[in-house]
């Protein structure tokens, strides 16, 4: 049974229909890497997902229960958003706490855990993603890689369900990119679900189980991502795949 | 200048200056500190856009900016006692100053407020923290630090602009100076000397102030 189904997301911005129809389920311990052109609409889908837009229509099931996205109290959203949680393209890091204070701070003020106890966590967390001694760094004295490994950290601390991924490597030097991908292979293979939006194909490749390849607010096509990447079926994905192949 | 007029000034010195530290500087801190509080206050709720306040917030700072301090004193010290209120100069001068204060250090805040990025609250929301969680924690204190050089302008026009608080009769440097002139008339240097006086308070919370910029330049800078 799936743990998050998404029914007939629908989004507009004024005239602009951005998402037409966005049906999606994830299963616990899927990675599913959703793809596409810029302008598609997959931070949109994200965001929906999160309720940091309000969709137009469609609704979301989420471990059995049913949130109608247009008719939802905050309550729930509050209650959905603590088990999920979202990595950002930019990281989004609070720029006054240290890197433990961003991995504590939803533990200890969201959920009112005795500090000691959050602080264990956040350290665990941070040394998970290769960051035992950045503990006390603010943002402004992280590379941008350690930022991101920072923001999947903060992810982590308060035990999601599921992570929702923003392209988390396209703010990065090339360079930097492969710490961010190691730690989020890692995830995988300890099973942790994850809804990822990437250009990244190697990592849909060979990370994800699961592909979408989203164009104009539709899903073009989607399949388990060996059967995506070795047959493709629509004119559109094989064009975009051979695009995005001889970009990188 | 005479050895009368020395006498004058090192007589008169030490009278204005004491105004300066029982009046004029509780005055400027207490002024500013109501300040501080109304521009947090003020500032949250245009940001938070909260219907009805917002647009009371905005008819106070169009007010205050838009007439004269003077005014301001005039109406409440002599206009108020007409319909039965009497206030002493302290207070009536207090309640002027931190009003007057506040909406310009609102107008600071909010835009400080607002220069802080936008995704550091989305990802407030997505670790489950409440708006006020958000606003008190991670984006008023980046705020403070933005405004501080701004807020610490007002400071500085503050402590001079409570000069004018001695037309509504409050004894504080200029109308200490005005008392000494009325003796010995000598206006000219007499006015030197208390302008030398605000400009000794204007250098101090002048290097005060590079000091706190210095402390918090950014977070994690030196
Ligand atoms: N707040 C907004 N107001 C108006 N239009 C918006 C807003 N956010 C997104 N859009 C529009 O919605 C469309 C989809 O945007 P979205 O950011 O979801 O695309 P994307 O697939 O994430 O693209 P990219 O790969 O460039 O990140 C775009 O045409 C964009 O201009
Ligand atoms: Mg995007």
């Amino acid at each position: 049974m799936s743990m998050l189904s998404i029914h007939n997301i629908k989004k507009s911005f004024g005239t602009t229909e951005v998402l037409k129809d966005v049906s999606i389920n994830v299963s616990k311990g899927d990675v599913i890497a959703i793809l596409g052109p810029s302008g598609s609409g997959k931070t949109t889908l994200l965001r929906c997902l999160n309720f940091l837009e309000t969709a137009d229509g469609g609704e979301m099931v989420f471990d059995g229960e049913r949130f109608p996205f247009q008719n939802v109290s905050k309550k729930d959203i509050h209650r959905i958003r603590n088990k999920t949680a979202f990595v950002f393209q930019n990281y989004n890091l609070f720029q006054n706490k240290t890197a433990l204070q961003n991995v504590t701070e939803g533990l200890i003020v969201a959920r009112r855990m005795p500090k000691e106890q959050a602080e264990e966590i956040g350290k665990a967390m941070l040394d998970k993603v290769g960051l035992s001694d950045r503990y006390h760094h603010y943002p402004s004295q992280l590379s941008g890689g350690q930022q991101q490994r920072v923001g999947i950290a903060r992810a982590l601390a308060t035990n999601p369900e599921i992570i929702y991924f923003d392209e988390p490597t396209s703010a990065l030097d090339p360079e930097l990119i492969g710490e961010v991908l190691d730690v989020m292979r890692q995830l995988a293979n300890e099973g942790m679900t994850m809804l990822v939006v990437t250009h990244e194909l190697g990592f849909a490749k060979n990370v994800s189980n699961h592909v979408i390849f989203m164009d104009s607010g539709v899903i073009v096509e989607e399949n388990s991502s060996r059967e995506f990447f070795e047959h493709p079926q629509e004119e559109r994905t094989k064009a975009f795949i051979s695009h995005i192949d001889r970009k990188s | 200048m005479n050895e009368r007029v020395w006498e004058i000034l090192l007589d008169s010195f030490g009278k204005i200056l004491l105004k300066g530290l029982e009046v004029t500087l509780p005055l400027t801190i207490a002024s500013f500190a109501i300040a501080i509080v109304i521009g947090v206050v003020v500032a949250l709720i245009q940001v938070a856009n909260i219907k009805g306040l917002k647009q009371i917030c905005r008819f106070y700072v169009w007010i205050i900016r838009g007439t004269p301090i003077l005014v301001q004193l005039y109406v409440i010290f002599f206009g108020l006692p007409s319909i039965g209120i009497v206030i002493d100069p302290f207070p009536s001068a207090l309640l002027v100053f931190g009003i007057n204060t506040g909406a310009y250090a609102s107008e600071t805040i909010r835009a400080a407020i607002e220069s802080i990025d936008k995704g550091q609250i989305e990802a407030g929301y997505c670790v489950g923290m409440t708006y006020t969680q958000i606003m008190a924690r991670i984006v008023l204190p980046q705020a403070l630090r933005v405004a501080f050089p701004s807020l610490f302008n007002i400071l500085i026009s503050l402590v001079k602009d409570t000069s004018l608080a001695s037309s509504i009769t409050l004894v504080e440097m200029i109308r200490q100076t005005q008392y000494v002139i009325a003796r010995t008339y000598e206006a000219f240097w007499l006015y030197l000397e208390v302008g030398l006086i605000y400009l000794i308070f204007c250098t101090v919370l002048t290097k005060i102030q590079s000091y706190g910029e210095k402390k918090l330049s950014s977070y994690g800078g030196q």
